[in-house]
């Protein structure tokens, strides 16, 4: 990791507490936020947009459950890219509207050949198919190869806690 | 809102345009509302009625552990069929496992593991592959490329 790591301090961590499950779903939520925690708003506002610039909050906005609005399927497409063309062909696949999480990642020679992975979401698999299909265009010939792995059951899922 | 399920042009402007990009401000929600043409109250309603259907699973900052020193890896391994169940419960019993799928493939089991110190991950995939006996291939990112969840509604 290149970016510099900010480390939130016990106050942060108080605010990230009382704040990842979600914020007040009413006109003045960071004085809610604040009231709560005994600090002011300008002090939780400030720490918040701090930690936004630092790339410690990711996005500020809704998480959309995408199972109940009906986008069920999805897929783990992975792609065997040409090394000096991933950086470019992961920035246009991670832009796409239909992938949520793209990265850059090792090959494993000789089980495993692929380099960029992106998740794939849709109504069901022929979409997700189809959607793989377009990325496949748009790789075109920096492609040599690529598969689809789709998830055929959740073996574990607590997600992420991060402070308690 | 009606106490339908469907969602409606109005949800949909929200989910689309409000996966990121909430002011931090003194009425944020006044002002996100504005920017999607509707008032404070429409948005605080439809939120309500939205996170009430499950619709949304959340409101508010998605934060990265990443950022704050901790480190997260993506892991596979090929487990034999007549093992599949038994591995997989080796694999979940470790706390830092927090996602694990099984997937259609000759490495067909995958797992997120994240460690609050980046130096136990390691020790995590070495502890799996000696309790399996299976070979543990850890896949690191090396680029992330921009992620927001975009979920068309």
């Amino acid at each position: 990791m290149k970016e510099t790591v900010y480390r939130p301090d016990a106050t942060d961590q108080r605010i990230i507490a009382a704040t990842q499950a979600g914020l007040p779903l009413s006109p003045n939520p960071y004085r809610e936020v604040a009231e709560a925690l005994e600090l002011t708003p300008q002090d939780v506002m400030a720490r918040m947009a701090k930690m936004l610039a630092a790339g410690v909050i990711r996005r500020i906005g809704v998480v959309p459950n995408h199972y109940a609005l009906g986008v069920t399927a999805n897929g783990m497409s992975v792609w065997d890219v040409r090394d000096e063309d991933v950086s470019i062909a992961g920035r246009e696949v991670g832009a796409l509207e239909y992938v949520s999480h793209c990265y850059h990642r090792p090959r494993h020679l000789p089980v495993w050949r692929y380099n960029l992975f992106a998740m794939v979401h849709g109504r069901d698999r022929s979409e997700v198919s189809d959607k793989v299909s377009a990325i496949s265009d748009i790789l075109g010939p920096r492609c040599s190869s690529h598969d689809v792995l789709y998830s055929s059951r959740i073996l574990k899922k607590t997600g992420l806690r991060i402070a308690s | 809102m009606s106490e339908s399920h469907e969602t409606d042009a109005i949800d949909r402007r929200i989910i689309n345009g409000l996966q990121g990009g909430f002011p931090i401000s003194e009425h944020p929600y006044c002002d996100a509302a504005e920017t999607l043409g509707l008032s404070e109250a429409e948005l605080l309603e439809r939120l309500q009625s939205l996170r009430d259907s499950r619709k949304i699973s959340r409101f508010g900052p998605m934060y990265n552990a990443e950022r704050m020193g901790g480190a997260v890896t993506l892991a596979a391994l090929e487990a034999p069929r007549e093992r599949y169940e038994e591995i997989a419960g080796s694999v979940n019993a470790h706390r830092e496992v927090a996602h694990n799928y099984a997937r259609d493939h000759q490495l067909n089991m995958w797992f997120v593991v994240a460690c609050e110190d980046p130096g136990k991950i390691a020790e995590v995939l070495r502890e799996i592959e000696q309790e399996t006996g299976c070979t543990v291939y850890d896949f690191p990112k090396c680029e992330e490329f921009f992620i927001e969840f975009k979920v068309e509604a």
